[in-house]
């Protein structure tokens, strides 16, 4: 409401400036239409005058309107006419000329316009863009709370969570920088050229191309004083080379290389020269390609595979002392320029990638070393390698670039591949699915057996009930009084039971008349037994008065009357300042007339009872019903004992217990996923939005 | 009472199979099965296999160590019977169903308890149902006797037992003519593997019963009261006319315990390593023999002791006095956990099953009656013995003895679970003297009579427990197996103190320390941490924040608070009324229901 006066306002400001801009006769002349107004405003007058009779408009009465009459011409007003100044008033009169057009479309386009909307105060926005920004975060992170969930319900965790990687350094470390990145050079070279190939064969033209490039890269190179040992590098090592096997070697081979770009070309003009040089060139190359070919042959590479599924620190290990001579073999025998070497160049070449791929997998934080060492790898081969990496790169560019994307799109899969493992591990973690099976398993096959179990005591237990229960009913009216009690407890004793009509009677000695000792025997318990039955109530009795909760008697004999000997206070005294004991639970042996339960506490057993809940507890009976089942081995199986014993979190000792990753449960990349978060439940944040600004605005 | 009586046995309702068996001798056919494979038809075809006349079958046991699980499958049993019957609403939420908000308020728990709830719920369950399947490993079958329609079992004296049964198991029958040293005590070790027993004259002798290899035998040159077996079978304590004694298994003499004197009955608690010992001075000693100390004497105030049995579920020690009580007694009370008038006359003999459920007590007033232990202490069955029993003794599997004079006489139950009912004997036998002492053989289908004409061993098939536990208590362990045993056992010694009528209550919370530990806690704070702190209205302004309106503020969450309160329990109560509802109509007996028969 507010908003749209004060839209409306000043769409009449922004008019009214434009039409200050108008010439001045086309202004209307107050006096044209005095007559009109002056009937309307003794009307209007009246109107308020009658309105201002209930005293509410007071203020507006007060207030003074004498500039209403006068016309000014920088300015229109509308004071005092009571009502407000339309843009169409204006425009009633300029209806008719047809030469005023432009001034109408002007107005209407004045019209047309929308306002903009105030900007909300610094304030305001800062609150929304908080709430915004609150409600992004908590999404990202809500993401957290399924696995967090699982974590803390999970019967066991085991630490570290990640997949165990390769516990040894990458390889690169494992050998010496530079014979690392010499390795990566040749294998650069060597692809550049296959790749080369390739492209001859598929598209010679541009091949051409490339071959010039590489020229051209060879001249620059030519140019330059590299390879020329001039460099400190060189320099340092053309000391060493006379004691150093290795570093005599390299500046052989960097001289070599010297030899190679600085040999002057011949330029063959004719393109059978070209195609004999080619010829050449394929010559050259053609063992190589077949050892590759073969090595594809051959399938994944035995080497390959162990540095795949070898994980364990022993066996890169092992695997170490045999790749490390290697390259050095290799090295000796370059000069004679073997195959076989070259081959095994790939192979490793292929292993680091293999490696690099494998840690880039396992851990997305640590890309950012593998991405440094490519980079520095990269610059250490631009030293030599400048004429075959633009080389690649071309080649990366056009020809080979679907080949590339079907290998990265090869690489993702694979990468996707790989990422529902650790997902498929971390139940195998958590869950022991192994015990799961077992368990399902037993549920299958214990149906019956636990049916049996449940069903067997059943019979007795309802035997058992329907033989307590007439035992209980005498008992119930038996409270009441103490001599029905008794009565029943001599019932209870003196019941004539069936004799047992043995086979065997036991011989006696004396021979007797049965019956007459019978008869004394009976005479003489019952006389017994009365006594037996009368002491023991008394006991009971006893007994129920002691544990009975006693009353505090606070009275002071003499206060407030006369004490002494023989004087009591009186009653009422009495009855005033007793504070009477609460009254305990009800005893145990309350309907047992024929005994006596102890109801004083075992503070033996209470010292070793739980005295303060656990947390989560709230009631003390829930957690005794954590704790009903024994979990010791004297009373369950062995795998049952195992499992209820089975440590809540095992560590490996030595092992680095890296905090939790997106990557360890499964989620790709933190910032996808945060997108695709945010993309999910764009409504909710926008309503809100809008809310904010609407209230805003409002205010 | 009745209900004993009524109950039908089995084997007397099978008609006869085959007419010939009726116009045979009287005498039984009887077979031996020897392997498990028969036994089993027997046992699940039942009448089929009633062309024997009797089938009888004291168990035989496998060499073969049966690993623990047999015995473990068990043992939860034991404790859960006893619980689920206590208490029936723990037994209710064991059985899944909530009991409803009223009875207790699992469903307003957090959700963090309620899982760990359900998470306990889900492992006792498992567990249970591994130990019931665990019991397929159970391989012995224990022995019965089953006579033809109608027959009596009692009727079958020893020697027919004798003569059907395999010379292994015929020769656990035996007599042991010891007339000279008098009435005998005896006591079986805890892997019914070695007897001892010691004579009114001081005869004290441990032998090797299997074997019949006698271990010691010496005399004490004093009246022996009573003999026991320590935790194992190299110890022996003997009770003689002064004082306490105890022997190793060579009879040497290794204490004389003095503050135990004119002891009249022992009892040993293996899983304490307490020696109970009831004396003529009215005194119960607990002696601990693991560290020879006396853990408590307690008076009994009730006279000459000389009626003692232990419950072997809660080791409460049970005396029986001559006013007819019988006193349970722990060592960390000074006064009788219990005390339960059995008898008019004096009680003469207690005993107590080895689930702890029932206990047997004989009167001077001639009867016999069984207990329920399980929180009533009410006759469960009474019978009146022509001369009373002087002696008690319950088997593994529940049968139970009663030496009569110079007669014994066993009761069986219906089942495993179930109390023996007095009805009928199963068997009877006859011995040459009085009997003096009585004990059943662990996991043997043998009782050992003790009478003043020596000692009688006597098969009663169905006794033992077929299947023992070979890590627990193993008849056929050497020398080291026992010894490391011993030490384990040791180390799990439960302390004397702990010994109380339930003995799950320490899987309880003390209420009373914590309610207590509460009401401090409070006291200290001045406030209740825990109570729901109560609505404060917040502060308003422009006049809104006056008192009548803060008053009708609080007013209204009051009412709230009270509305959600009687909504639930108007939804309780109707949901009580349509259980009711359809309880009865489902319970409504038709018109037709006459015709059913």
């Amino acid at each position: 409401m507010t908003a749209n006066r004060l839209a409306e306002s000043l769409l009449a400001l922004s008019q009214q400036e434009e039409l200050v801009d108008l010439p001045k006769d086309y202004l209307l002349s107050g006096s044209e239409d005095e007559g009109d107004n002056d009937g309307e405003r003794e009307h209007q007058k009246l109107l308020e005058a009658i309105s201002s009779l209930d005293g509410k408009n007071r203020r507006k009465l007060a207030e003074r309107s004498e500039a209403s009459l006068k016309v000014s011409e920088f300015n229109v007003s509308s004071e005092g006419s009571g009502e407000k100044l339309v843009l169409a008033d204006l425009l009633e009169p300029v209806k008719t000329s047809s030469s005023l057009a432009t001034v109408k479309k002007q107005l209407n386009r004045v019209k047309s316009k929308k306002t903009v909307e105030l900007p909300l105060n610094k304030e305001e926005i800062e609150r929304i863009h908080r709430e915004v920004a609150f409600n992004k975060t908590t999404q990202v992170l809500s993401k957290w709370d399924p696995v967090v969930l699982k974590n803390r319900q999970a019967e066991q965790l085991v630490f570290p969570l990640e997949k165990e990687e390769p516990a040894i350094a990458p390889i690169e470390h494992v050998l010496s920088g530079w014979k690392y990145h010499k390795v990566v050079k040749k294998g650069k070279a060597k692809k550049a050229l296959k790749e080369f190939e390739q492209l001859r064969k598929v598209n010679p033209a541009a091949a051409l191309e490339e071959l010039e490039k590489i020229e051209k890269a060879r001249m620059m190179e030519r140019m330059s004083l590299k390879h020329q040992n001039s460099g400190k590098w060189a320099k340092s090592k053309a000391i060493m080379a006379k004691y150093d096997l290795e570093a005599r070697q390299a500046m052989q081979e960097q001289l070599a290389k010297n030899k190679e770009l600085t040999q002057k070309l011949q330029v063959a003009s004719e393109s059978e020269e070209e195609e004999g040089g080619t010829e050449e060139v394929e010559e050259l190359l053609v063992p190589d390609v077949v050892n590759e070919v073969q090595m594809n042959a051959d399938g994944p590479n035995p080497w390959m595979l162990r540095s795949c599924t070898s994980d364990t620190k022993e066996a890169a290990t092992q695997e170490d002392p045999e790749q490390l001579p290697e390259p050095e073999a290799h090295e000796v025998s370059e000069s004679e320029g073997e195959e076989r070497p070259v081959a095994e160049e790939e192979i490793l070449l292929r292993e680091f990638e293999e490696r690099r791929s494998l840690r880039k997998r396992s851990e997305l934080s640590q890309d950012a070393e593998p991405a440094g060492s490519q980079e520095t790898k990269d610059s250490s081969s631009q030293e030599v390698l400048s004429e075959l990496r633009v080389l690649a790169q071309k080649l990366k560019e056009n020809d080979q670039s679907r080949k590339q994307k079907a290998s990265s799109e090869g690489t993702i899969p694979q990468v996707q591949r790989e990422e529902p493992a650790p997902e498929e591990e971390e139940p195998l973690l958590l869950q022991r699915p192994e015990r799961v099976q077992t368990l399902e398993e037993l549920e299958e096959l214990g149906k019956e057996e636990c049916f049996q179990n449940k069903e067997l005591p059943r019979p007795v237990l309802e035997g058992q009930q329907s033989e307590r229960t007439p035992n209980n009913r005498p008992d119930a009216p038996k409270e009441k009084k103490k001599k029905e009690q008794m009565i029943d407890l001599q019932n209870l004793l003196t019941t004539q039971s069936p004799s047992v009509k043995s086979l065997a009677v036991p011989t006696i000695e004396e021979l007797e008349d049965e019956e007459e000792r019978n008869q004394r025997q009976m005479i003489k318990e019952a006389f017994a037994g009365d006594d037996v039955i009368r002491d023991f109530l008394k006991e009971k009795r006893e007994a129920v008065e002691a544990s009975k909760p006693k009353d505090v008697d606070l009275t002071l004999p003499g206060w407030g009357e006369w004490g002494g000997v023989g004087l009591k206070p009186s009653a009422k005294k009495r009855r005033r300042f007793l504070i009477k004991a609460p009254e305990g639970p009800p005893r145990k042996d309350k309907n047992l007339p024929n005994v006596i339960i102890n109801e004083k506490r075992n503070i033996h057993t209470a010292a070793h009872q739980v005295r303060v809940l656990p947390y989560p507890f709230t009631h003390h009976w829930q957690f005794e019903r954590t704790i009903q089942t024994p979990i010791g081995s004297t009373w369950n199986t062995q795998r049952a004992f195992q499992k209820l014993t089975t440590p809540k979190v095992v560590t490996k000792p030595g092992h680095i217990i890296n905090p939790i990753k997106a990557e360890d449960v499964g989620y790709r990349s933190s910032s996808r996923s945060d997108l695709s978060v945010i993309q999910r439940n764009p409504k909710r944040i926008t309503t809100r939005h809008k809310k904010q600004l609407k209230k805003s605005s409002v205010d | 009472v009745g209900e004993m009586e009524t109950a039908p046995k089995s084997g007397r309702d099978v008609p006869p199979k085959k007419d010939k068996l009726q116009t045979k001798r009287r005498k039984p056919r009887r077979y031996w099965e020897e392997e498990t494979v028969p036994t089993r038809d027997g046992a699940s075809a039942g009448p089929p296999c009633n062309k024997k006349n009797r089938e009888l079958r004291p168990q035989r046991r496998k060499n073969a160590h049966i690993l623990k699980k047999s015995r473990i499958s068990k043992k939860p049993q034991v404790p859960k019977k006893p619980r689920e019957w206590k208490n029936p609403e723990s037994q209710r939420s064991l059985s899944g169903v909530n009991p409803g908000p009223g009875s207790s308020p699992l469903p307003r728990s957090k959700a963090k308890t309620r899982s760990r709830l359900e998470v306990a719920e889900a492992e006792e369950e498992e567990t249970s149902i591994k130990a019931a399947r665990s019991e397929l490993l159970l391989a012995e079958e224990p022995g019965f006797l089953e006579g033809e329609d109608g027959e009596d079992t009692a009727k079958i004296c020893q020697a027919d037992i004798v003569e059907a049964v395999d010379i292994a198991s015929a020769a656990k029958h035996f007599d042991l003519n010891l007339r000279q040293f008098g009435p005998y005590r005896l006591n079986y070790s805890r892997t019914g593997r070695h007897l001892a027993f010691g004579g009114r004259r001081g005869h004290v002798a441990a032998l090797d019963w299997v074997t019949k290899k006698l271990m010691c035998e010496i005399n004490v040159m004093e009246a022996v009261r009573d003999i026991r077996f320590l935790h194992s079978e190299a110890l022996l304590a003997v009770a003689q006319n002064r004082w306490l004694h105890i022997y190793d298994n060579q009879g040497i003499e290794l204490h004389c315990i003095r503050r135990c004197d004119r002891v009249t009955r022992l009892e040993f608690l293996p899983f304490h390593f307490l020696l109970a010992t009831a004396s003529e001075t009215g005194f119960l000693t607990y002696l601990d023999v693991s560290v020879g100390k006396i853990v408590a004497a307690l008076n009994a105030r009730a006279g000459r002791l000389d009626v003692m049995s232990q419950n072997p579920y809660n080791a409460v020690i049970h005396l029986g006095h001559s006013n007819g009580t019988v006193s349970l007694w722990s060592p960390a009370m000074k006064e009788p956990l219990a005390k339960i008038l059995c008898h008019r006359g004096g009680v003469r003999a207690v005993a107590v099953d080895s689930t702890g459920t029932y206990m047997a007590t004989s009167g001077l007033d001639h009867q016999l009656k069984i207990f329920d232990l399980r929180g009533t202490y009410q006759p469960l069955s009474t019978r009146t013995l022509p001369h009373g029993a002087g002696h008690l003794a319950f088997s593994q599997r529940g049968l139970l003895v009663a030496g009569m004079g110079d007669v014994v006489n066993i009761w069986a139950g219906q089942g495993k679970a179930s109390p023996p009912s007095l009805e009928q004997p199963y068997l009877t036998h006859r011995l040459s003297g009085p009997v003096h002492g009585l004990q059943f053989c662990p996991f043997e289908d043998v009782l050992g009579v003790g009478h003043s004409g020596g000692i009688t061993s006597m098969l009663v098939p169905g006794a033992g427990e077929p299947n023992f536990d070979g890590l627990e208590s193993n008849p056929y362990r050497s020398r080291k197996q026992r010894q490391e045993w011993e030490v384990k056992a040791l180390l799990e010694k439960v302390p004397a103190e702990l010994i109380c009528l339930d003995p799950r209550a320490l899987a309880k919370v003390d209420v009373i320390s914590l309610e207590q530990g509460k009401k401090e806690r409070i006291e200290r704070l001045g406030y209740d941490p825990e109570a729901k702190a109560p609505f404060q209205p917040k502060p308003k302004q422009k006049g809104r924040s006056s008192t009548a309106s803060l008053v009708k503020r609080k007013r209204k969450v009051m009412d709230e608070e009270h509305r959600d309160k009687v909504r639930q329990s108007l939804q309780q109560q109707q949901q009580r009324h349509k259980e009711v509802k359809a309880k009865s109509t489902g319970a409504r007996p038709s018109a037709l229901d006459r015709f059913v028969r």
